[in-house]
């Protein structure tokens, strides 16, 4: 069981224990041994919900990734395909199965095909296929079947605003059956992720952010340089450096991570230092266990010790790692070109530093983030600008990247000016965007998580809660797409009274990913004292610069070979 | 079947139950049985899942649920509806029902209605029912103020290949959108010259005005890449060098490979360096510094010098780099220029700091030198005796001009 899942006012154990029933029922539907093909790209969040030992136990001998040809042989009466409802895949699977029925010489397994269940993550597509909307609006209806209704749902952007329309209507297609549950949220906050399209853009300077920019996080696991890893034992010479990625797994179950995952980086040092002292100190306490009783104590500590000092020496190696890179030349002008954007320095010229960068043809992606980002603080290059820019990284990378530039403009990420206004100066000062002199190692405001800037999408979050978005009504409608408040009818005798300080919660949902640095600071605005506010955070996906970047790239061949 | 997946609600759907009754539209002669023999229809180009259909005898039987269910005709084999509907779940969905919506003004009611729903798998399943039941110019003028259905066909169309639709799509079409989807098939080609017929075959396509022209240069580049090739590679079989290949490398990449091999052609060859500099409009700053890059990889130190002069009508000057002098230090450093060399440009640096800083990492001592006597900074230079090698002429000098009394030190 995931402990780590329970803490807090909402109880995420719920979801996964729904999931992993469902999955064990239908398991048991098909009686008899079992083997599954899996859709690669399933694996690893089907792994947030249940391990091979539970399919083990429900007579699933053997797994495969699906692939063109044909199964390999397995002795088993199922064989069962876990999909994405994907085009391409269903002739692959139809591939499958007729090659697979006319080979085996054993008694044809029966065959079926199961769609993943539509509340795991999903990705929204470039060509705005609606369905991943439609997945989302009914995941939420799942969600308040096991959570209770929602009663207030605040959204801003036109997807939210669909989201939003189609949960309405869902759930007015279901009138009759009344959710008897208690409700957990108070608030649903629907976020498109275009309504701030600079957050992502800018390097991430929280420690798990930071890890996430640097090697990537996937479904709570990095794989990290070994060398940094390798185990010397004592007295041998070191053997040679294992060539393996190293893996991690970074979740709250370790208890030095979830004290660190959200810090400002400049702050972690400190936290590690300080930690080391006091597993140092609870080491030395052997010296003062004298009684067998005090002696047996000490060493019922052991295994705890070991495991923290063990986490420690883990999250040392990889603050050096990052270290490395935070202190080189490069990262620091990078994120002095990002911070002067973001301050409004000079957004309407060529930025000589992101030339320079083209020149030496640094990474296409490096320099994407950063057009983008003066683009989007300028809103919108000046013609002159965007066209020097696209003819510089059109001959240096390439021509075909006139797929990447025309998806960057579709997405308004990357676009010429149509209208001399720029808003975005009057959107940052009233929001408060940039605080210069942010404090690192103690916060008081969101802004510390990117040294300075406060994400906007966190800082919308914020205003609803106090002072509400009325007092922001101008600024909201600087920002793309429609604002709306709905309430959704609760059952009576089910309306709350709330006890004397108790917080309220709020489930913010991101349509088109979230970054760490985002979340980090929506976890800051719960622990803030007075906030009297708890956000539980949902999205269709983590992301950050990088990836986001990546995912408006055209790929030139499908992904499944 | 009580397994979680995709279901398809949708709007319509439920429009379809409430309406007439479900018995006398299965046996009226409206109806029209839809089979897998269909030859036009989109589901016999998912060849392997009709064969596959066909086959799976024990799908085919199976029937968890015991419920009444009307037996509809379906090649030749008498199967349950449920399953047939479950069956086309599976692949591509309610085409069956929607014989039902005849006239145009119905099927654009239905497309509109989908759309409205947001279910990408109704809205794709409706085109193919409107393709199918429309023809090409009704279909293509109908869709082309419909986005969200335009980029659901389009999507459709390219993930089943049908090239040749795409193509009289997007010749119709009179926003600039989706040419650029007909481009990017060219990154599947993997022959040379296939590759830039390909191309050619684009400049047609009424792209942007300024699409257009990036596409224009992609095929002439690409064209002159081949030709450059053969060219290169025919010379080469005396040689035993191996070069670069520059097909499909980016533009700045083929010039730098030009700079290398074909730097003192003259202005009229496909590969001088100067010709691609006016073909492509390459900036001057680019131009530069690729040049620079390349000819210091050979070491032509003569040739970099030759980058900064330039005449005018006195005679040879020096002209001001559209480079700051740092940048062309730190290229010419890279390539291991010796000392001498960078001492040359080390000078140029106009900010005196700067300029300090690069002699000392070049070890340009005599600039330094020279440069702590101009800033009169008698302390400077005392420290910086330390760093010299001892008994050097350089350590001369400095005790010279330390000696010297007519400098007036400030410090």
């Amino acid at each position: 069981m995931a402990a780590h899942l329970s803490y807090g006012r909402v109880n995420l154990n719920i979801l996964r224990e729904v999931a992993r029933k469902d999955l064990r029922e239908f398991l048991d539907k098909c009686a008899g041994s079992k083997a599954i093909v899996w859709d690669e790209y399933l694996t690893g969040p089907f792994g947030l919900i249940a391990q091979y030992s539970l399919l083990k136990e429900h007579e699933v001998e053997k797994m495969f990734t699906l692939k063109s040809g044909r199964v390999p042989p397995a002795d088993v009466k199922n064989i069962i395909f876990f999909v994405r409802p994907r085009l391409e895949l269903m002739d692959i699977i139809a591939e499958n199965v007729f090659r697979s029925v006319f080979v085996s010489r054993f008694q044809a397994p029966q065959f079926l095909t199961i769609f993943s269940p539509s509340f795991l993550l999903q990705e929204c597509y470039l060509e705005n296929d609606q369905t991943s909307l439609y997945h989302t609006a009914k995941g939420l209806i799942n969600l308040q079947a096991l959570y209770g209704t929602i009663p207030q749902i605040y959204g801003k952007g036109e997807c939210a605003r669909h989201v939003a329309n189609m949960m309405l209507r869902m759930k007015r297609e279901f009138a009759g059956s009344q959710n008897q549950i208690l409700p957990v949220f108070d608030t649903l906050l629907l976020l498109d992720r275009n309504v701030d399209l600079l957050t992502p853009l800018a390097t991430q300077l929280t420690y798990e952010g930071l890890i996430d920019e640097i090697y990537g996080i996937t479904n709570g696991y990095v794989k990290l340089p070994p060398e940094k890893f390798a185990q010397k034992k004592q007295g041998e010479a070191s053997k040679d450096l294992p060539t393996e990625p190293k893996k991690l797994q970074l979740n709250s179950a370790e208890e030095l991570y979830a004290e660190i995952r959200d810090k400002n980086f400049n702050a972690v040092g400190a936290a590690l230092s300080k930690k080391a002292k006091i597993i140092s100190a609870a080491f030395e306490g052997r010296h003062n266990a004298k009684t067998v009783g005090e002696i047996k104590q000490f060493v019922s500590q052991l295994p705890h010790m070991q495991a923290a000092r063990s986490s420690l020496a883990n999250h040392t190696s990889i603050a050096e790692l990052i270290k490395d890179i935070t202190t080189s030349e490069a990262f620091f002008d990078n994120l002095t070109v990002e911070q002067e954007f973001m301050t409004g320095v000079e957004t309407d010229k060529v930025n000589p530093y992101i030339e320079d960068c083209i020149a030496q043809k640094d990474p296409l992606i490096k320099i994407l983030r950063l057009v983008c980002m003066q683009s989007v603080c300028n809103n919108g290059l000046k013609q002159k600008v965007f066209d020097y820019y696209k003819r510089e990284i059109l001959q240096t990378y390439g021509y075909e990247h006139i797929l990447t530039l025309n998806n960057l403009e579709k997405a308004s990420l990357l676009k010429p000016q149509t209208s001399s206004r720029n808003n975005y100066p009057t959107i940052r000062k009233t929001l408060k965007l940039w605080l210069e002199d942010a404090n690192e190692q103690n916060p008081n405001d969101i802004s510390y998580v990117y040294s300075g800037y406060a994400p906007l999408s966190v800082r919308l979050t914020q205003v609803l809660a106090r002072p509400g978005w009325r007092s922001i009504e101008e600024v909201l409608k600087m920002l793309p797409g429609p604002h709306f408040e709905e309430r959704q009818q609760l059952p009576a005798g089910l309306h709350k009274k709330r006890q004397q300080g108790e917080n309220r919660t709020t489930l913010v949902f991101f349509l088109g990913g979230v970054t760490y640095a985002e979340i980090a600071a929506l976890r800051f605005l719960s622990q803030m004292e007075d906030s009297g506010m708890e956000y539980i955070i949902a999205t269709t996906k983590l992301l950050n610069g990088t990836t986001w970047i990546k995912s408006l790239m055209d790929r030139p061949e499908s992904q499944i070979s | 079947m009580t397994v979680s997946f995709q279901i398809f609600f949708t709007l319509f759907v439920q429009m379809m139950k409430s309406k007439a009754d479900e018995e006398d539209y299965w046996n009226s002669s409206k109806f029209k049985a839809f089979t897998f023999d269909d030859e036009d229809d989109e589901f016999s180009t998912l060849k392997e899942s009709k064969r596959t259909v066909n086959s799976i005898r024990c799908l085919v039987e199976e029937d968890d649920d015991k419920e009444e269910v009307e037996k509809v005709s379906w090649n030749g084999e008498p199967v349950s509806s449920k399953t047939l509907l479950w069956l086309l779940k599976q692949m591509f969905s309610i085409v069956v029902s929607l014989e039902k919506f005849r006239s145009l003004q119905d099927k654009l009611l239905l497309l509109d209605s989908c759309v409205a729903a947001h279910d990408g798998n109704v809205i794709t399943a409706v085109l193919i029912y409107l393709k199918r039941t429309l023809s090409k110019e009704v279909l293509f003028r109908e869709l082309e103020p419909r986005q969200t259905a335009l980029s659901h066909l389009i999507h459709y169309l390219t993930e089943t290949r049908d090239q040749r639709l795409l193509l009289e799509l997007y010749t119709c079409l009179t926003c600039f959108c989706f040419q650029l989807l007909q481009y990017k098939e060219h990154l599947s080609i993997a022959d040379e010259n296939k590759r830039r017929d390909f191309l050619k075959s684009c400049l047609s396509l009424p792209f942007s005005p300024e699409d257009s022209s990036h596409v224009q240069d992609h095929y002439t580049l690409m064209e002159r890449q081949v030709i450059i090739e053969t060219t290169d590679r025919r010379a080469e079989r005396g040689e035993k060098v191996e070069r670069a290949l520059i097909l499909n490398m980016p533009l700045i990449t083929t010039l730098s490979y030009c700079c290398l091999y074909h730097y003192s052609e003259s202005e009229g060859t496909f590969s001088s360096p100067l010709n691609i500099r006016q073909t492509f409009k390459i900036s001057e700053k680019q131009f530069f510094v690729t040049a620079l890059g390349a000819r210091a990889k050979l070491k032509a130190w003569s040739d970099v010098d030759a980058l900064f002069t330039s005449r005018n009508w006195l005679g040879f000057t020096r002209k001001k780099s559209p480079l700051g002098f740092q940048r062309v230090v730190d290229i010419l450093q890279k390539n291991s220029a010796p000392t001498q060399v960078l001492q040359d440009y080390v000078a140029l640096v106009d900010d005196a700091e700067l300029r300090i800083t690069l002699a000392q990492k070049h070890k340009c001592h005599d600039i330094v030198i020279n440069t702590y006597r101009d800033l009169k900074d008698r302390q400077q230079l005392l420290g910086y005796r330390g760093k010299v090698e001892r008994g050097s002429g350089e350590e001369r000098k400095i005790d010279e001009l330390l000696n010297n009394l007519q400098i007036r030190w400030k410090n």
